[in-house]
């Protein structure tokens, strides 16, 4: 092949797992674990462009046709067209291959990040111990949410251990994000983080937020941009889950992020907290791991700590309007239940805007917008929104936010 | 150190909780298909390596198993390999994408042409 410069580099390809960046913390991968990675990104990138569309037709030309002739009727919901496609011989086909993706994506993870496992929990231990910023809380039960069933599929979830106090999940669900999305979340993995940042900017230019809490902070891929972008604010990242917590803390500090505070505490319950300690309190891909009863609680809590002027945030997928079409809905929920997300289809059905009011909002302070993930696009592709888009998975969120009170007090101040 | 009894290799392999999906009818074919989708991987890994190897090879005439693992492509070299990955899996991948082709356009049996061209 002749050498090419980067201006005909016309096909569609992720850039090499060389690309990603590493920290004080991450796996070291050897040439074979790189190449599985590579080939997991640009098979899943085959699996969007060529064959998802497929399912579409499938349903337009056969599925559909047949659900009218039997039922007389339309599918009035997406459970029904769940139902008829999972009886699709193409449906099922895809759905296998896409299922296996994921399976091998956690297997390639685990293996490379299993096989240096004493080196990693090294690694971690010596950012992690004798500093205060790490607060473990064994007491803090797993809720049933995280311990039903292992979230997308990855073995012993964000709380299993394979050593005593080690930090083997947040590394295997650090190191394979790349292969999920092809690099759209950037060297880092940090694209939404980024994006927040240059949301907030932008929003709100000069605004110095003095505390700030993060929920369900997993590895902490978007606080870390925040707390750089704001050295002089007090950063609270809270999970359930220790070993996640161990990792998210040793890569915060590898990366100089020394002003987070990463806590083991269920957000259901932030009583350690007064009323208003906060100027921005967020989720980030997070409310669809909790459940109907966790989320209000959740969210009212938030609005509780949320100090007035100060901003609520969620990063979302898109949820499932009457607007959008029910085909699309039922494509969006695969996740659910074919990548271990059990709430995933219910929270995208909720109306974020009616959940924010019940937990103290009033309508006209709330506000949505949407985030794309922000990377270096010299080496990483920008996430796309429309054709071959990897439902569930493109890096571009529904940002569902509020800001407690802030008209009353600019009136109050007038 | 790990004491002897921790096997990364088989723990690499663990389950997932939660009951799996079933695809296809016969549950052998869930794990064949599994079973096949790892070596089409592994093919893909020999590949890769093979090229790594050919890369050296060309730039510095002789080296050694560290120099693969320390291998970086630049970015001419990346998209290079980046194409090979593609190439690679549109031709394994030929019998799914015609099932897209021919939802796209449905198309009578030969055999009906067969008996078309018999009469015209």
């Amino acid at each position: 092949m002749t050498s090419k410069t980067p201006e005909n580099q016309k096909l569609d390809v992720p850039p090499p797992y060389n690309a990603v960046a590493r920290h004080g913390v991450s796996a070291e991968p050897n040439h074979d674990e790189i190449a599985r990675f590579n080939f997991l990104a640009n098979f899943n990138k085959f699996m969007a462009s060529e064959l998802s569309p497929g399912n579409k037709l499938a349903y337009d030309k056969r599925v559909l046709p047949a659900f009218q002739k039997t039922h007389g009727r339309e599918p009035k919901d997406r459970f029904e067209i769940r139902h008829a496609m999972n009886d699709d011989p193409f449906h099922r086909f895809w759905s296998a291959l896409k299922r296996n993706s994921m399976e091998m994506r956690q297997q390639n993870g685990r293996a490379m990040v299993l096989r240096q496992i004493d080196e990693i929990n090294a690694k971690a231990r010596q950012f992690n111990e004798g500093r205060d910023t790490l607060e473990l809380h064994p007491e803090i039960e797993i809720p049933r949410y995280q311990s039903a069933v292992d979230i997308h599929c990855m073995p012993g979830s964000y709380h299993g251990e394979e050593l005593p106090g080690d930090v083997s999940a947040g590394a295997n669900y650090d190191c394979g994000i790349f292969a999920t999305t092809g690099g759209g979340l950037g060297a880092l993995t940090d694209g939404g983080g980024q994006a927040l940042v240059k949301w907030i900017r932008e929003t709100r230019p000069g605004w110095e937020p003095r505390r700030v809490l993060d929920i369900g902070t997993t590895v902490g891929h978007n606080i870390v941009p925040l707390a750089l972008a704001f050295p002089n604010c007090e950063f609270i990242a809270i999970d359930t889950a220790a070993p996640i917590l161990r990792y998210a803390h040793a890569r915060a500090q590898s990366l100089g992020a020394t002003n987070i505070r990463f806590i083991q505490a269920n957000a259901e319950d932030l009583s350690r907290w007064d009323d208003g300690t906060f100027d921005w309190v967020q989720t980030t891909m997070f409310l669809h791991e909790t459940s109907g009863k966790a989320l209000p609680k959740i969210l009212a809590e938030g609005y509780r700590v949320l100090a007035d002027d100060g901003l609520m945030l969620h990063l979302e997928q898109p949820e499932y309007s009457d607007e959008m079409p029910l085909y699309e809905q039922f494509i969006r929920d695969w996740d659910a239940f074919n990548n271990n997300e059990p709430f995933w289809s219910s929270m995208h059905a909720l109306d974020m805007k009616d959940e924010m009011v019940s937990a103290g909002f009033d309508r006209s302070e709330l506000f949505e917008t949407g985030v794309r993930a922000v990377v270096d696009t010299e080496i990483f592709p920008q996430s796309d929104t429309e054709e071959g888009e990897d439902h569930g998975r493109a890096a571009f969120w529904h940002a569902y936010g509020a800001w407690k009170n802030r008209d009353e007090l600019q009136e109050a101040a007038e | 150190m790990t004491d002897q009894a921790f096997d990364w290799m088989a723990a690499a392999n663990k389950k997932a909780k939660g009951k799996r999906p079933e695809y296809f009818d016969d549950p052998e074919d869930e794990r064949m298909l599994s079973i096949l989708m790892a070596v089409v991987g592994e093919v893909s890994v020999l590949r890769e390596r093979l090229d790594t190897v050919e890369r050296l090879l060309e730039s510095k005439g002789s080296i050694t198993r560290s120099d693969i693992d320390s291998y970086e492509p630049d970015r001419d070299a990346a998209y290079e390999r980046g194409a090979m990955a593609r190439e690679y899996i549109y031709r394994v991948m030929r019998g799914p994408q015609q099932m897209v082709e021919e939802l796209e356009q449905a198309e009578p049996p030969v055999e009906h042409i067969s008996e078309e061209l018999k009469e015209i």
